[in-house]
């Protein structure tokens, strides 16, 4: 049976992850590679690397990290951040990347979905939207980083991101990111049933709790969380120990 | 030991190069017609499209040379795919070392998602009277391996292994010289380490 994903994300810049990292006994808290290969010991299933670095000189130093993570790290990361035309997919992934993540860029074009679907296939796109429930109702995609509104609207934008060959939806509800609340259980299962390809949930996890919730209600495909895996607040073991009780699909090691 | 990866327009290779490098190989990545028939093993990975791979291959002339080759291969994902008969994606000719064509996943239920994107169990599956296979020494029954794929091979005689995911498919292949396995060993963890270990490391053991 397919395993439900636990996917740490990693924020990276100038070629260090940024976000605090709080490991017991972990010393270079600092260097994305070590910290990701310390998630695959622990059983994370995935890695979402997102390069938040603004300058081109930034975007080297991240290429050169992507091929140091191929070479140690033996699960699968994607990469985001940064990626506006197809030269970046193909430097990303000729550098070991196994899946590209598009955000602001594929909203402003969504010509570069179909671009990089054909070129190479829509298992390597993850279309990742960032929304916000307004109080008219509707779910507003936002750009860059959630600083700037858009006229499109999550469902619509995931529905054409699906046509036009993204393989993934990775949705972040900015309502729940960071309220440690629990994840947008009902867009997602929304998502989840409109759709036919997988939906990765993110925003708002803050216990063991939500993770087993967004599986069992939302019945997304997998979940993505950054602070609580960083500052150990949810050991990687114990949250796979805990779905796995609880009849939820996860891969132990 | 040497190792070729064969060069051409699908991506993930240095993925595979990378995993090689962990095993301790030094594997070169090339379509020199004369590095890929003297390597004494050869890895066939990729993740792309059907038609756009087929196309490059026999338009470079890679084609002839991976269905002439003596040696142990390996296919890996589209690669497996590719060693196949026919392809639904892009309707397209392959290779035809195993017989049989490449399906999409048709879903029964809207709770299965194309693509298969994940972590799934692998089974060991042989056709009767066929010996246990040694791509697979070691892997232990339901060990979970990653899988990113929208087709799949049925299961056929020269299934070694199966999973599970809108009904049982082919996880790997064994015919002659040629295994192929629709997960990514190289990204498959542990479990993937060893697969591709064993693929590697003795030639007595293989052929």
């Amino acid at each position: 049976m397919l395993a439900k994903r636990i996917i740490p994300c990693l924020d990276v810049k100038d070629g260090t992850t940024v976000k605090g990292v709080q490991f017991v006994n972990f010393r270079n808290a600092g260097d994305p590679v070590e910290l990701g290969k310390q998630y695959s010991d622990m059983g994370a299933d995935e890695l979402v690397y997102l390069d938040i670095t603004a300058s081109h000189e930034g975007r080297r130093t991240f290429t050169e990290l992507v091929k140091r993570i191929a070479a140690e790290v033996s699960i699968p990361f994607t990469v985001g951040g940064g990626i506006h035309e197809l030269s970046d997919v193909e430097r990303l992934l000729s550098a070991g990347a196994d899946k590209v993540s598009v955000n602001s860029s594929a909203i402003r074009r969504p010509e570069l979905i179909t671009e990089i679907a054909q070129r190479f296939g829509v298992q390597e796109c993850v279309c990742a939207i960032d929304a916000r429930l307004e109080e008219d109702g509707t779910w507003r995609c936002y750009l860059n980083g959630g600083r700037v509104p858009t006229d499109r609207t999550l469902f619509e934008w995931a529905h054409e991101a699906q046509e036009r060959g993204a393989g993934e939806i990775l949705f972040t509800s900015m309502n729940h990111d960071g309220s440690k609340q629990g994840f947008a259980i009902d867009a997602l299962r929304r998502l989840h049933e409109e759709l036919t390809i997988p939906i990765i949930a993110s925003g708002g996890a803050g216990a063991k709790e939500h993770f087993l919730e967004v599986f069992e209600h939302a019945h997304v495909d997998a979940a993505l969380a950054a602070s609580v895996f960083h500052f150990n607040e949810i050991p990687m073991r114990d949250l796979k120990t805990y779905l796995a009780e609880n009849g939820i699909c996860v891969r132990r090691l | 030991m040497k190792v070729a990866i064969v060069k051409y327009n699908a991506g993930n290779i240095y993925s595979v190069y990378c995993a090689c490098k962990r095993l301790g190989f030094e594997p070169v990545i090339t379509n020199d017609p004369e590095e890929l028939r003297n390597a004494d093993k050869v890895i066939f990975p990729g993740v792309g499209e059907a038609r756009a791979a087929m196309d490059y291959l026999n338009g470079n002339g890679l084609s002839d040379i991976i269905r002439g080759l003596k040696q142990p291969v390996l296919g890996i994902c589209i690669g497996m795919q590719l060693l196949c008969r026919h392809s639904e994606e892009g309707n397209v000719d392959c290779l035809g070392i195993f017989d049989v064509p490449v399906e999409r996943f048709r879903p029964e239920n809207a709770s299965f998602k194309v693509p298969q994107m994940g972590w799934n169990t692998l089974r060991v599956h042989l056709a009767e009277g066929r010996q246990a296979d040694p791509l697979l020494e070691g892997i232990a029954n339901d060990s979970y391996v990653y899988y990113v794929h929208s087709y799949r091979v049925p299961v056929c005689a020269d299934t070694i292994a199966v999973t599970d995911y809108c009904g049982l498919y082919s996880a790997a292949l064994h015919k002659d010289n040629f295994w192929a396995t629709q997960f990514h060993p190289e990204k498959s963890g542990s479990v993937g380490e060893r697969i591709l270990a064993n693929f590697l490391n003795d030639n007595a053991v293989l052929v």
